[in-house]
């Protein structure tokens, strides 16, 4: 077995040297009869060759959005990834290194996740931000419950504009904490009226930008409510890429900001492992959850940096802790970072500007097709169509002529028949005009 | 000691690295990208008319600014790595490349189920090993990491006791030598906790268990091997009683590498347990991550897993992504977005693949021995904290350090110059001064040899009685040396700053 280096001259010096006659033995006080009744009908040891052979089989079982034009987003988008992004995360000294518990030897890891932080609270507009989350959706749920903690209220109210997994974790994880978490309808034409629901009782309000329907919304007015009924406001980022067009949640108020930074991130890999991005406000520093990293010097004066204000963790503070997270998702908030500084001011907002222009070009043809009415007024890279006919039959059609062609509301909402014939699409950077041509081709074509 | 100085602050190979922020070059891009088509803007009234602040770089700039901040790591693929809790074993790079491949790295989460039937197939295929390998009856396949994965099992628990009108159990009972996720995790699920002492022998106090046992209790958490470095021999005697009070037997698997292989801890009475791939199954950690958390879980609790679920329907693949529906009925709800880490799932199958559940046997044979090696060798001068057989982690105390002046913080800074990444300290906290030692079986006789000449070494000069201020001094040959946390956070500086907003940092209020 390629990975285990001890030979069984190893083994026999090593249990000469601890006196046990076998390698059975140091197992003497797990109980004999599970022991015995342990049988499993699992495959032996598989050389290199094999786990490729096997693993590129199921692969191949599945259409890459490589291999098809694609315009699929809902919070997970396709965008380029630098070689060089891809390269510095694989380097071995990040990613076989453990969380940055001794800093001497973890300075790598600690500078980078200083960088990450501040990126972060930059393309947000907030003034601090964390090491980072599992994903968007749990960012979310720990958002809210920060927002309990700092208003010391236990409801929240949740925009039918915000992503429906979104909504879902954070009303799965707050219903076992007895937080009632209020998620009205889902709002394809961007009309639900917020600021007309909030009473001194939430704790939060949650919204989307761009919302999940695509709507881009002024929520400065929402964010003066709120601060006036004494309620944080949450704003959830899924798409950064906007963040280098569009006005960023902190200059509109925003209390707290969450999002996924997996478009930024690398591959979508089906949906995991993302990045979790949380920001906020200095004055809640002590009530956040996660991991910070944090400037100080060592013994010679040099600067150099620690994770810090641990006393907020589970690790020190156990049940009174701010959340129970360990693992965050370093080597993907690496990977942002690294693409970010890639980026830079000029590249982001390039990018930023190159996908709207796609996703407006693309607008611009599917709204004149036939019984195609094309929702938001105002997107970024992706909005909402209502079709003649069901999404999903659609979507499944123009998977047969090889083209992923968005995706159904339905998907997320099949109790809704008023949204069954509603379609997200997306266009980004890794799109061409072919693709687009392909798509409003074949749409035509489904559709009549 | 003095070293010479240099002019630019770079010794050798140890070069100096400014912040990305204090090499810009406004205007500069490493990004080359097409020209957008002239459109017109859609934006409404959103678009940002402010700079955002983000420095400028080129390409060669950029890669040589992460290559020579990696050379301040350590990590597994450069030395021994024996963090005790973290298993921190080798990774091999076949699982990087299978993650990459484009059928599982370029796919979407909402592509119509008909064109990513290899992707159910992959989340399958690694759920019917970790089925296989526990004897469970269900795998949450969702959980993001540990402690989300705790979460996951307290959850399905909960909803199990609301499901049997057992809602007045609102306590959770937890050894004092859980690692602190346990109880935050209790805690984000709405339960009281309350601690069970160790005993002498490093064990759950089984009669101290059994008098909290009563019916407000909803269920126990057990590390096991726990934290100790020791299996837990009356673990089905304790599931019985728990069973029988009416509560559920949740085991902590962060040590599952110890007895995978070798047991299933079905047969422990286990009710759900959470399975670290990151740690057991080889995918990287990262620098703190991505995990994933996988949660095994009894017939009891199933009906109650988390969504999306993978399901077949004949022979064909679905995805059941609604609570309420079909297989999810009785689910409690989402938890993560998206289908989990679908790409540490990738990885975790390619290592069960390539070890079979041979090479499985013999990774926690070998886990075992390595660390009772540790153990045995090292009690010439250490004191260990239990007596053996250990499991894979050998836990010392600080008795040996007794009257040095040396601590077991020194004696960890003092192994960095030695060339090793430290054992974890001070945890578990039932342990004086504890250093606890995880080789895995990934280390060969070489390199154990040569950490217990290092540490031999320490331990004889720290109770020479003459070289505490070395010790105090260590780390010396470090990128940096040791770092002042009580500065770091009396005063936080959590970003970056242009000079004009005050000295190039931001100074948070207290």
């Amino acid at each position: 077995m390629r990975y285990l280096p001890l030979s069984d001259t190893n083994r026999r010096e090593m249990l000469g040297a601890i006196g046990a006659a076998s390698v059975d033995e140091l197992f003497r006080d797990l109980p004999k009869a599970a022991l015995a009744s342990a049988k499993f009908a699992l495959p032996n040891t598989a050389s290199e060759i094999e786990v490729e052979r096997a693993l590129s089989t199921m692969a191949a079982k599945n259409l890459n959005c490589g291999a098809a034009p694609s315009f699929l987003g809902a919070g997970n988008y396709r965008h380029h990834t630098p070689a060089s992004m891809d390269y510095l995360i694989q380097r071995g000294e990040f990613l076989t290194a453990y969380t940055p518990y001794q800093p001497e030897i973890s300075q790598g890891t600690l500078q980078a996740i200083f960088e990450f932080q501040t990126q972060v609270a930059l393309i947000t507009g907030m003034e601090i931000a964390n090491a980072s989350m599992y994903d968007g959706a749990t960012a979310c749920a720990e958002a809210v419950a920060m927002a309990c903690r700092v208003t010391k209220r236990s409801q929240a109210l949740v925009s039918g504009n915000v992503h429906p997994h979104y909504r879902d974790t954070t009303a799965t994880t707050m219903k076992f904490l007895d937080v009632g978490v209020e998620c009205l309808a889902p709002d394809p034409y961007g009309v639900e009226d917020l600021i007309g629901r909030i009473t001194d009782e939430y704790a939060c309000v949650v919204v989307q930008t761009p919302g999940f329907f695509g709507h881009l919304k002024d929520y400065t007015a929402l964010a003066d409510a709120c601060h006036k009924a004494g309620a944080l406001l949450v704003v959830c980022v899924t798409e950064p890429v906007s963040l280098g067009l569009i006005t960023p949640p902190g200059r509109i108020g925003a209390d707290i900001v969450v999002g996924e930074g997996q478009s930024l991130a690398g591959p979508m890999s089906f949906g995991g492992p993302g990045v979790g991005l949380f920001a906020t406000r200095e004055k809640f520093l002590r009530q956040m959850p996660g991991r910070l990293c944090g400037e100080t010097t060592d013994e010679d004066g040099r600067r150099g940096w620690v994770l810090t204000l641990s006393t907020r963790e589970q690790h020190i503070r156990r049940e009174k802790a701010t959340s129970n997270i360990c693992t965050n998702s370093g080597l993907i908030a690496l990977a942002f970072s690294t693409h970010m500084t890639l980026l830079g001011e000029a590249g982001f907002t390039r990018l930023a500007q190159l996908n709207h222009a796609m996703a407006v070009t693309l607008a611009d043809k599917v709204e004149t097709l036939p019984g195609v009415k094309l929702l938001p007024n105002a997107f970024f890279n992706e909005f909402t169509l209502a079709l003649p006919n069901a999404a999903a039959g659609v979507v499944e059609e123009l998977a047969k002529r090889k083209i992923l062609g968005g995706v159904p509301v339905s998907r997320f909402y099949p109790t809704y028949p008023e949204l069954a014939n509603l379609l997200l699409l997306t266009a980004t950077e890794t799109n061409t005009a072919a693709d687009i041509y392909a798509l409003v081709a074949a749409l035509k074509e489904v559709l009549s | 000691m003095t070293m010479p100085t240099t002019a630019s602050g770079n010794r050798g190979l140890q070069l100096e690295q400014g912040l990305i922020f204090e090499l810009n070059t406004p205007g500069m891009t490493a990004v080359d990208l097409p020209t957008a088509p002239k459109v017109t803007e859609r934006l409404g009234d959103m678009k940002n008319s402010q700079a955002i602040g983000l420095p400028g770089l080129s390409e060669p700039d950029v890669v040589r600014h992460y290559t020579r901040l990696s050379q301040k790591n350590y990590s597994i693929d450069s030395g021994f790595y024996p963090l005790g809790s973290c298993t921190m074993k080798h990774n091999p790079r076949l699982n990087e490349k299978m993650a990459r491949l484009p059928g599982f790295a370029d796919i979407h989460p909402f592509q119509p189920v008909s064109t990513v039937l290899g992707a159910l197939e992959l989340i399958d295929t690694c759920a019917a090993w970790l089925k296989d390998l526990t004897g469970m009856a269900a795998v949450a396949m969702s959980p993001a990491a540990g402690a989300h994965g705790e979460l996951c099992g307290l959850m399905c628990i909960k909803s199990a006791h609301e499901a049997n009108g057992q809602s007045h159990r609102k306590t959770i009972l937890v050894p004092e030598s859980a690692h602190g996720t346990n109880p935050a995790t209790a805690a984000l699920c709405g339960y009281a906790v309350e601690a069970i002492p160790a005993n002498a022998e490093g064990r759950v106090d089984v009669a101290a268990l059994k008098a909290h046992l009563r019916p407000e209790i909803a269920a126990v958490m057990i590390t096991n091997p726990n934290t100790c470095g020791l299996f837990e021999r009356d673990c089905i005697d304790i599931a019985k009683a728990v069973h029988d009070a009416g509560a559920y037997f949740y085991m902590d698997g962060a040590n599952y590498n110890a007895i995978v292989g070798r047991l299933r801890i079905a047969d422990l009475g286990v009710d759900a347990m959470h399975i670290n791939l990151h740690k057991t199954f080889s995918t990287p950690h990262g620098g703190g991550g991505p995990g994933a958390g996988p949660t095994v879980l009894s017939a009891k609790l199933a009906p109650f897993a988390p969504v999306p679920m993978v399901v077949k329907v004949g022979e064909r693949y679905d995805a059941e992504e609604h609570a309420g529906f079909g297989a999810a009925k009785q689910s409690y709800g989402r938890m993560k977005g998206y289908h989990g880490q679908f790409g540490v799932f990738v990885r975790a199958v390619s290592y069960m693949m390539a070890m079979g559940i041979d090479g499985l046997r013999q990774a926690s044979g070998d886990a075992v021995l390595n660390a009772n090696y540790l153990l045995a060798r090292l009690s010439e001068e250490l004191t260990p904290a239990f007596d053996g057989p250990c499991m894979h982690e050998a836990v010392f105390d600080d008795r040996f350090l007794k009257g040095t002046g040396v601590t077991t913080l020194d004696i960890a800074k003092a192994l960095i110059d030695e060339g090793v990444h430290p054992p974890t300290m001070y945890f578990p906290l039932v342990v004086h001064g504890a250093l606890l030692m995880e080789p895995t079986e990934t280390e060969s006789k070489a390199t154990l040899d040569g950490f217990i000449e290092s540490l031999l070494h320490l331990a004889r000069k720290a109770k020479s009685g003459t070289a505490e201020a070395d010790f105090k001094a260590a780390p010396m040959y470090s990128p940096r040396r040791r770092l002042d946390e009580t500065k770091a956070a009396r005063k936080p500086i959590l970003r970056w700053l242009p000079p004009a907003d005050g000295n190039g940092a931001k100074q948070a209020a207290e």
